[in-house]
């Protein structure tokens, strides 16, 4: 059964800058920390495990069922439009918690760029080659979202999705990385029903083979941000030294697969710290400092 | 002046090896692995937690022979700090016969 969902309004009928930056009686304590938006920058994710209650996933998982969620529908929309009550996708990614995330993350009234169930109904043994998605991403700043919701317990033997973690940076053409089928640090979804993860949307992923006889489900919505990323969480703590020592250390955090290339990994980190903060003089390692530093001043001896 | 002898490779298969490592050097650590195996009909497995071989040269040693690296090349002015693919691809095969249908079921 497959019922239309309300047409919503289209993002660029109405400017993102003139709205309201929260919503009434948003609670800020739901906006990420300084130091999750670090990690995010340098893993590219942030996974919150059990965050939807079980009778949320319940209901999206029947709704599921009942075909309600045609993929890539209404693209381009009005993120609040997308799911009015009672359909339990837009009471999920409602909830306060899931909403200062988004909002940390893409800013406030993102636009709803599409969204897909990704249903695998196993047992089978084929895993999905390694990608990045949509096309080459040459935006020099600023990054959509991906929000992957997993209704129900994913097992090892599930096949849930499979990220690269810090492979956000890598500009590289969709499934051409489908040679890779192995990356040392690679994490596999393995959790609990409720978990979201939020992810950069040039992170390299794949989901794997589901190896039991049961569906397996995961929920992929992805956003566009309607203003600039900067400052957007919860920056009460930003000027706080310790915090910014946490920042520096998670920001030099390598990853097993990097190699040689670690120290422009991390210049890539600084760049986009440097761009959400709005500060272009932070730096780490003095990488970028180095590089930039070209010295037009004379200078005249005394004789 | 001796020649060497002929290799046949007649009824044998390949299989190559794709090993990223972490530098040029084929003693580099392995960061990323993959198989494909001309003689078997059946999906590689992945996610294994560990490389086959901890270098190049391991696997060199245990009979897989090189047959490409990925040359050096700077990157273009003012692109040295993008990235995109993996870097130092040391392609790798051995040729095997194809298991019968015995050795397979067996």
């Amino acid at each position: 059964m497959n019922k239309p969902v309300a047409e919503a309004p289209s993002a660029s009928a109405r400017s993102a800058a003139d709205l309201p930056t929260q919503v009434p009686g948003f609670d800020r304590r739901h906006l990420l920390t300084t130091a999750q938006m670090a990690a995010f920058v340098s893993e590219g994710f942030l996974r919150f495990d059990a965050l939807v209650p079980a009778e949320l996933c319940n209901a999206l998982m029947a709704e599921l069922n009942d075909g309600l969620y045609r993929p890539y529908e209404t693209e381009g929309a009005d993120w609040e439009a997308i799911w009015p009550e009672p359909l339990a996708a837009g009471r999920i990614f409602r909830m306060p918690e899931v909403h200062g995330i988004i909002e940390s993350l893409v800013g406030p009234h993102p636009r709803y760029d599409h969204h897909c169930p990704h249903l695998r109904t196993g047992p089978d043994n084929g895993h999905q080659g390694l990608h990045q998605d949509a096309e080459f991403d040459p935006r020099p700043s600023g990054f959509d979202i991906q929000v992957s919701f997993f209704p129900h317990d994913i097992g090892p033997e599930h096949g849930g999705t499979m990220f690269v973690p810090g492979s956000h940076f890598r500009r590289v053409h969709e499934s051409e990385i489908g040679r890779y089928q192995n990356v040392l640090g690679q994490v596999q979804t393995v959790c609990k029903a409720g978990t979201l993860v939020f992810w950069h949307a040039d992170l390299w992923h794949a989901g794997r083979a589901n190896r039991t006889a049961t569906e397996r489900y995961m929920f992929k919505l992805r956003l566009n941000p309607m203003v600039r990323q900067l400052k957007l969480w919860n920056t009460d703590d930003l000027h706080d030294p310790a915090v910014i020592a946490g920042v520096k250390k998670v920001l030099k955090r390598g990853q097993p697969w990097f190699g040689q290339q670690n120290r422009i990994e991390t210049m890539n980190r600084v760049r986009l710290w440097r761009e959400l903060t709005g500060d272009p003089t932070f730096d780490l390692n003095m990488y970028w400092t180095r590089t930039g530093n070209a010295p037009q001043a004379g200078y005249r001896p005394v004789r | 002046m001796p020649t060497a002898p002929a290799i046949s490779t007649a009824g044998l298969r390949q299989k190559l090896l794709f090993l990223y490592l972490a530098n040029t050097d084929l003693h580099a650590a392995v960061v990323a692995w993959s198989t494909f195996d001309g003689t078997s009909n059946d999906r590689p497995e992945m996610d294994d937690p560990d490389p086959p071989y901890a270098t190049g040269v391991a696997a060199m040693r245990d009979g897989w022979r090189v047959i490409q690296v990925s040359p050096l090349q700077r990157p273009p002015a003012g692109q040295e700090f993008e990235l995109g693919y993996l870097k130092h691809e040391v392609i790798l095969e051995k040729l095997e016969p194809v298991p019968t249908e015995k050795e397979v079921s067996a």
